[in-house]
């Protein structure tokens, strides 16, 4: 065991190859390219792994399809739409309820995005096509649910094979009830993990959102989209608070607690600010495109990135913003001081371990250096290249770096790191705590939250004490110990 | 278990009037029948039943709600002289899947005892094997024998070969075997000898070549085979012969050796069917000349 606070590049680097040694050449091969440590040298810092590369077939891999992608993450929070899982039961009754996408509303009254919409599809519309069902749901829900501002028709596996042409029943039915009618190619077999049924949700948006409808109202020089905030346990509010009290107005939140609305005038705005840059960074590069309108990349986990992340928001208004975001940085110092020397002492010199999808697994990294813990492993489900790139600001050479990690590396890695936290989903959780590691979801925050902002911090920093230092550890005995 | 057999090949070859023609002389023989249209345009059984086309399981089961809600009964006729006959149906052009519905039929059938009581269980398969769907009387134990409808032209030797690559597929797994060539005489140059050559290529055999007779145009508008339209005409015969020899060719059968495209194309320009790259470039620059000086 290491017990070297900063991440041992060697150690980790051994670590690789006997995990890789149990494989057989060709999946060593493989899934060599995916793991390694971050280093720095002449050339620049680097995490050095391949990533968005198809899955070794017999791992377990932790990644979800892009149906999950599109209605799972990007569709499935906007909260005054319909969501229908064209296609089998299966898919929309096992994401049914959503991740926890907070949102103010009624649901089955002006939101609905718990509710489980499926075309329910039988063989007979496998054989025969389910267009025209679709268009029967599509006017049955429109009565039933008449608060509806539109509709999203999240593709299953089986129209991408039968060729249904959901985009012919969308044309004709937004003319038949007078409200978007959204058809996405999100069909999961393609690609190799959701990350494609987010850039293909964004592509629907852009295709049949924006500029079909004219909204009308006053725009103003501090307008702002707030993008890629999923809302996980009320994340985006605290961050929508802290941009109005710098004196930003936030026209559009997506897609945690959405409406359509948002999206349709997002093009509007004067910036784009942008939380989960993997899963619409593609919207906000169209909209610089066409609409000339700038993107800004923020972090609002942790004091340290959320003041710096504020005064880099601020950087792109004028002056009085900018003395604003400093009132506000300022305002909630004795908040922060509060919190860190309530949890500090508890957590410092903790090592951590991350496994999430496309951004937290170094957008949380900072949050965890200013409690004094330290990120010694982390590691993406469906990141690319570029978020690769970007990890190597937030995390120390010698850090081990795991891309599409499977069930037996990560297994092995936490049980020869021994980590005093590891960070994953629900998956990891229970295998992890039966090896004695503290473990916190970092997917749903655990069913806790929200992390965002300074209110956040002060949750997250309970949660993760809370984790590590709980007396249940103490009574935990390894099998081999005498009672 | 009854005998099952297969008939497959190019589209417009005449797999549905050879399979109904073959299947009423064996009628004759006392043999019990079933077939098992397995084409959305649902024409195998016409000629057997005298109508136009019988109601399909699947617009039947589509009708009702789904396949469970239908009866034998209702998708199950009796034809030429108590041959019976069901259609697998399927969507209209260019929605859904047809090959879905090929196998939801099939599974139906087996379900419901469509299988029992016959001596002889005969698919009639559209055109090529172009997905799984349409390989589900190769597949899991079903036809023991493919009967391959072919003629003297490229495209349906391509598909012949094409075909006897499907069966190769699923003949380790499935025991499916091929049965042999059928040729529908379409009067191309050297067609016989150039059938049994590809037949003895792909390991099988020619089982009979039927020629060419306009008598079965004639039969084929009144809705009826030959075999009940003239029964004592020479293609009568000819399809009694062939008849005859499937029923003698049970368990012959052969695993196939398709052969590559190249070796298919090198056959056919040795046969003067096709020509080299370099022949068709002189011929073209002939072709051009002359035209150059007429003007």
């Amino acid at each position: 065991m290491s017990l070297d606070n900063a991440p041992d590049a060697a150690f980790n680097e051994a670590l690789i190859k006997e995990v890789l040694a149990q494989y057989p050449e060709k999946a060593a091969k493989r899934r060599g390219r995916h793991l390694n440590v971050k280093k720095t040298d002449d050339a620049g810092s680097s995490c050095g792994v391949k990533s968005n590369i198809k899955s070794v077939p017999g791992v377990m891999t932790i990644r979800g399809c892009a149906y999950a992608g599109s209605k799972g993450v990007v569709w499935g929070p906007v909260k005054d739409m319909l969501h229908i899982s064209h296609g089998p039961v299966g898919c929309g009754h096992y994401s049914w309820s959503q991740r926890r996408n907070y949102f103010n509303g009624t649901v089955g009254i002006d939101s609905f995005v718990t509710m489980q919409i499926t075309s329910d599809f039988q063989e007979r519309d496998i054989v025969f096509g389910g267009d025209k069902n679709l268009e029967k749901m599509i006017d049955e829900l429109n009565d039933l649910f008449p608060l509806n501002k539109g509709i999203s028709i999240q593709s299953e596996c089986p129209i991408g094979l039968i060729g249904d042409d959901i985009e012919a029943v969308a044309k004709k039915k937004n003319k038949d009830i007078g409200k978007p009618v959204v058809p996405v190619r999100c069909e999961g077999f393609r690609g190799v993990s959701q990350s494609l049924g987010h850039h293909i949700a964004n592509d629907a948006i852009r295709d049949w959102v924006f500029e079909k409808t004219k909204p009308e109202w006053e725009t103003g020089p501090y307008d702002v989209n707030l993008i890629a905030d999923y809302n996980i346990g009320g994340d985006a509010w605290p961050s929508r608070r802290l941009l109005e009290e710098m004196g930003l107005r936030v026209v559009g939140m997506w897609s945690g607690d959405a409406t359509l609305a948002e999206m349709e005038r997002a093009p509007k705005a004067k910036l784009n600010l942008i939380h989960c840059y993997r899963s619409m960074n593609y919207i906000c590069r169209h909209m610089e495109e066409k609409y000339n309108i700038p993107w800004v990349e923020y972090n609002f986990f942790g004091p340290s990135q959320i003041a710096k992340s504020l005064r880099k928001i601020a950087s792109q208004f004028d002056e009085t913003i900018q003395a604003n975001a400093e009132k506000v940085i300022a305002k909630y110092e004795g908040l922060v001081a509060a919190v860190l020397a309530k949890y500090k002492p508890r957590l410092e010199g903790k090592k951590v371990m991350l496994y999430v999808g496309g951004l937290r697994p170094r957008h949380v990294a900072n949050a965890y250096d200013d409690l004094g813990m330290t990120i010694v492993g982390t590691g993406y489900e469906f990141a690319h290249n570029d978020d690769y790139q970007r990890t190597t600001d937030y995390v120390k050479d010698g850090t081990l770096i795991y891309d599409d990690v499977s069930g037996y590396e990560l297994e092995k890695f936490i049980e020869k790191i021994r980590p005093d936290l590891v960070g994953s989903g629900i998956k990891e959780k229970y295998a992890t705590q039966k090896m004695g590691v503290p473990f916190r979801q970092m997917h749903s925050w655990d069913y806790s939250g929200p992390y965002h902002g300074y209110d956040g911090f002060a949750i997250f920093a309970r949660d993760m004490d809370m984790a590590i230092n709980s007396p249940i550890w103490s009574k935990f005995k390894a099998p081999w110990k005498a009672a | 278990m009854p005998r099952q057999i297969a008939f497959y090949g190019k589209g417009g070859i005449g797999k549905s009037t050879t399979s109904q023609n073959t299947l009423a002389a064996l009628v004759e023989m006392d043999q019990k029948i079933l077939i098992v249209g397995c084409d959305p345009k649902a024409d195998s059984t016409r000629l057997i039943l005298n109508t136009k086309l019988q109601d399909t399981v699947l617009h039947l089961a589509a009708k009702a709600g789904s396949v469970e809600d239908l009866e034998l009964e209702d998708v199950m006729k009796i034809g030429y002289k108590g041959i019976k006959c069901t259609e697998s149906g399927g969507p209209e052009p260019g929605v859904g899947c047809a090959g879905r519905g090929v196998i939801t039929a099939i599974n139906f059938l087996e379900e419901n005892g469509a299988y029992d009581d016959v001596d002889y269980v005969s698919y009639d398969v559209l055109g090529d094997v172009v997905c799984g769907g349409f390989a589900m009387p190769i597949r899991e134990n079903k036809a023991q024998e493919i009967y391959i409808v072919m003629s003297g032209e490229m495209m349906a030797l391509f598909a012949a070969n094409n075909i006897a690559k499907g069966i190769l597929k699923y003949a380790g797994s499935g025991g499916v075997r091929l049965g042999g060539l059928i040729c529908n005489e379409r009067q191309t140059d050297r067609e016989l000898d150039l059938a049994e050559t590809l037949a003895k290529r792909i390991n099988t055999q020619l089982i009979h070549f039927v020629p060419r007779d306009n008598v079965v145009q004639h039969a084929e508008l009144r809705r009826q085979t030959v075999i009940q339209y003239k029964p004592d005409c020479q293609q009568a015969i000819e399809y009694r012969n062939l008849a005859t020899k499937i029923h003698a060719n049970g368990g012959k059968g052969t695993i196939p050796t398709p052969i590559s495209m190249e070796e298919l194309e090198d056959m056919l320009i040795e046969f003067g069917i096709m020509k080299t790259d370099e022949q068709a470039l002189a011929d073209l620059q002939a072709k051009e000349a002359s035209l150059c000086s007429a003007g």
